[in-house]
């Protein structure tokens, strides 16, 4: 195991001045167990407003699950779960929708048939007399695209027509539609091209400028440390580190996800250099 | 929102990149173009095979054209109409149900020995033979959502089942005659609406049309969206009313307009509005679209399922019971193959996508006008059925063609 900077919920060294953030959610001794696997094990996290925190990991190391159990999908066996300091039991995916956690899957999961004004209120459709409002809901999904200083050319387009980069647009503004606190994106920017990730990662940080706790789930280190605040390391299925990230190097984020400094050439290397100064 | 810019622009024009915001003649014909390109065809090819038809079959046989035949056309389009209308809510699901033949002659069957075999009033004989419809559609869905069986498999199941229940209901008599006496009968065979009532009905239509587009309209512009000109909603009203009243007038010279086609239209405006503004219908494209997007967004997926598969039986079950109404009776061949196929070719040719999420209530309306008409125009020039069969399977296999083909244009331009 390596040391793990940042033991509890992370006070900053010096601190930053009128910056008293309000944690919005915060999950701690979550376990989650699949039959012989042990897939979480005493994990914790915290997120506050207007913070974006990185959630990475190599492939097995929970994060999936972890995401899974905040928007609602699994039960943890034992844990907390705290939403703005009240203790929630998040029920399914709707009853996490109604709290505020609002998750944007990778797979976007959006209708190529429908169009934007559809797609964004998929499920919350506005209703005025028995028939869907399209004028509300149009309004509305201007002023969300608007917030977001989104690049869309019409609402009244399929999804089939955008580009990656607007499709994910969609998704994530989407997410915004219920009010939410908590917006989760799960690899929001895999399978983007270069001027689209950008786009969405201007798009995470004004979601951040907005006030909401933003979790972002990479496996991309450049996306990562460009946007996020806090990095939280899952490895094994533990909380293996936690860094600032203005305090990190890829290289140190890199041995933390792959576990490198807790293996058989790592310690000899330490060994060594031990001996080369004693 | 709020950018004050000089010139006043709708809130959902004001991307540069927008090319088809011109509102002038030119630039709609411009934008009908590019969506034409595009694949998004609609119900262009359907009307356009309407008019082929009508011009091939004239020039062969004038008759085809002639208000009686055309009063004929939709008298006996209505009933499959309303099986088709059916399979399009099906198809927009992008499953299929192969069964609807079978299950209106079922209906029928019940119905006709409720009323004719166990003495009952007319009404109970519909609702039993409604019933039976309902309770496939609730066991087809039990079957698709709890046991995971493909619409395909279970469907011809009951295709060959339900012929076994006709046969099995209508017991030794193998035929079975309702009464020339009941109201039934008269709905489906001699009421028509002629005269002043059918020109009230058609002005009564485009007042409403005209009041819905303007209020939409006005909505519009409190919201500072941009909305289509006065002017060409009033250009719209008077085409649509216009167009009708000549239909009307044209009708008129025979017997005008059948109750049961106007049962049928009216169905379809209802399911229509159903599909296009309503939640249920919004949820019915979603599902059709992208299954596992619509239950992720909290839709209720099993209960879409559900109401579909119910609708699809019980609008099978009500076509069953028209049509048997209108020949008067109930025999072993009630609801067989033909009826089958001809309802769900109706659907594909008058433009509901086999893919699923892509389609229209009024699909129903034009493909079985097309294939009524088709079956019509034979029929007057004398061809033999072996030819209409040919003939039907062809314009089928077209249809499904340009779904093909158009679906692949939406592809490769970004239309979905």
């Amino acid at each position: 195991m390596t040391t793990t900077p940042h033991q509890d919920a992370p006070t900053r060294e010096g601190g930053e001045p009128g910056d008293p953030r309000e944690v919005v959610l915060s999950l701690s001794g979550i376990h989650k167990r699949f039959g012989a696997v042990q897939a979480l094990t005493d994990v914790r996290l915290e997120v506050a407003a207007g913070e974006v925190v990185a959630l990475v990991g190599d492939n097995g190391a929970g994060k999936s699950t972890l995401v899974k159990v905040i928007a609602g999908v699994y039960q943890p066996d034992s844990g907390d779960i705290e939403l703005a300091g009240r203790r929630v039991k998040v029920g399914g995916p709707r009853q996490a929708q109604d709290l505020g956690i609002a998750t944007v899957f990778q797979d976007l999961a959006l209708c190529d048939n429908l169009d934007v004004v559809a797609n964004l209120f998929l499920g919350q459709e506005r209703v005025k007399g028995g028939a869907i409002d399209e004028v509300a809901m149009e309004v509305e999904a201007w002023r969300l695209l608007r917030s977001l200083s989104a690049k869309i050319p019409s609402v009244r387009i399929p999804i089939a027509a955008l580009s990656g980069g607007q499709r994910q647009t969609v998704a994530i503004a989407r997410s915004l539609v219920g009010k939410p606190k908590v917006v989760m994106l799960d690899e929001p920017t895999a399978a983007l091209g270069v001027a689209q990730t950008a786009e969405v990662l201007n798009l995470v940080e004004r979601l951040r400028d907005n006030g909401l706790g933003v979790i972002l789930i990479s496996h991309n280190m450049a996306d990562v440390q460009a946007v996020a605040d806090r990095i939280v390391v899952l490895r094994l299925g533990r909380n293996e580190a936690e860094f600032y990230t203005d305090e990190v190097t890829t290289t140190d984020l890199v041995a933390a996800i792959t576990g490198a400094s807790d293996n058989v050439v790592a310690s000899r290397a330490a060994r060594g250099k031990e001996q080369a100064h004693g | 929102m709020a950018e004050s810019t000089v010139v006043k622009t709708s809130a959902d024009q004001l991307d540069e990149r927008l090319i088809a915001n011109a509102s002038d003649p030119l630039g709609i014909l411009r934008a009908f173009w590019a969506r034409l390109r595009g694949g998004d065809l609609g119900s262009l090819p359907v009307v356009f095979g309407l008019v082929v038809i009508s011009i091939v079959f004239y020039v062969k046989e004038p008759v085809f054209l002639s208000s009686r035949n055309l009063v004929t056309i939709t008298q006996f389009a209505a009933p499959v109409g309303i099986i088709a209308l059916g399979i399009v809510l099906v198809l927009l699901l992008g499953e299929i149900d192969l069964s609807v033949g079978s299950v209106s002659g079922a209906s029928a069957a019940v119905m006709a020995v409720q009323i004719v075999n166990s003495g009952r009033p007319v009404i109970v004989g519909i609702v039993a033979g409604m019933l039976v419809g309902v309770v496939v559609g609730l066991v087809y869905a039990f079957l698709y959502t709890k046991l995971g069986v493909p619409s395909f498999v279970f469907s011809l199941a009951g295709l060959l089942a339900f012929q076994g229940v006709l046969l099995y209901v209508l017991g030794s008599d193998g035929t079975i005659n309702l009464p020339s006496d009941s109201w039934l009968l008269d709905f489906a065979r001699f009421k028509f609406l002629t005269g002043t009532a059918s020109y009230v009905l058609v002005v009564l239509i485009g007042l409403a049309f005209l009041a819905s587009r303007l209020l939409s309209q006005r909505s519009r512009t409190k919201a500072e969206l941009s909305a289509p000109s006065t002017v060409s909603i009033l250009v719209k009203a008077g085409l649509l009313t216009g167009g009708l009243a000549y239909l009307t007038y044209y009708l008129n010279i025979g017997r005008g307009w059948s109750y049961l086609w106007l049962f049928f239209a009216a169905l379809v405006v209802a399911m229509d509005f159903a599909l296009r503004r309503t939640r249920w219908g919004r949820h019915v494209f979603a599902v059709g679209g992208n299954e596992e997007a619509a239950r992720r967004s909290g839709i209720k997926v099993t209960r879409i399922y559900l109401s579909v598969f119910v609708g699809c039986s019980t609008l099978a079950a009500v076509g069953g019971i028209l049509g048997a109404a209108q020949l008067t009776s109930v025999s072993q061949a009630t609801g067989t193959t033909d009826t089958n196929l001809t309802a769900i070719a109706a659907a594909v040719i008058g433009g509901t996508s086999l893919f699923g999420g892509r389609g229209s209530a009024y699909s129903a309306m034009l493909g079985i006008l097309v294939l009524v008409s088709i079956s019509s125009g034979l029929n007057l020039i004398g061809v033999d059925s072996s030819v209409r069969f040919m003939v039907t399977g062809g314009v089928l296999l077209l249809a499904v063609a340009i779904d093909s083909v158009s679906r692949r244009a939406r592809s490769s331009s970004g239309r979905g």
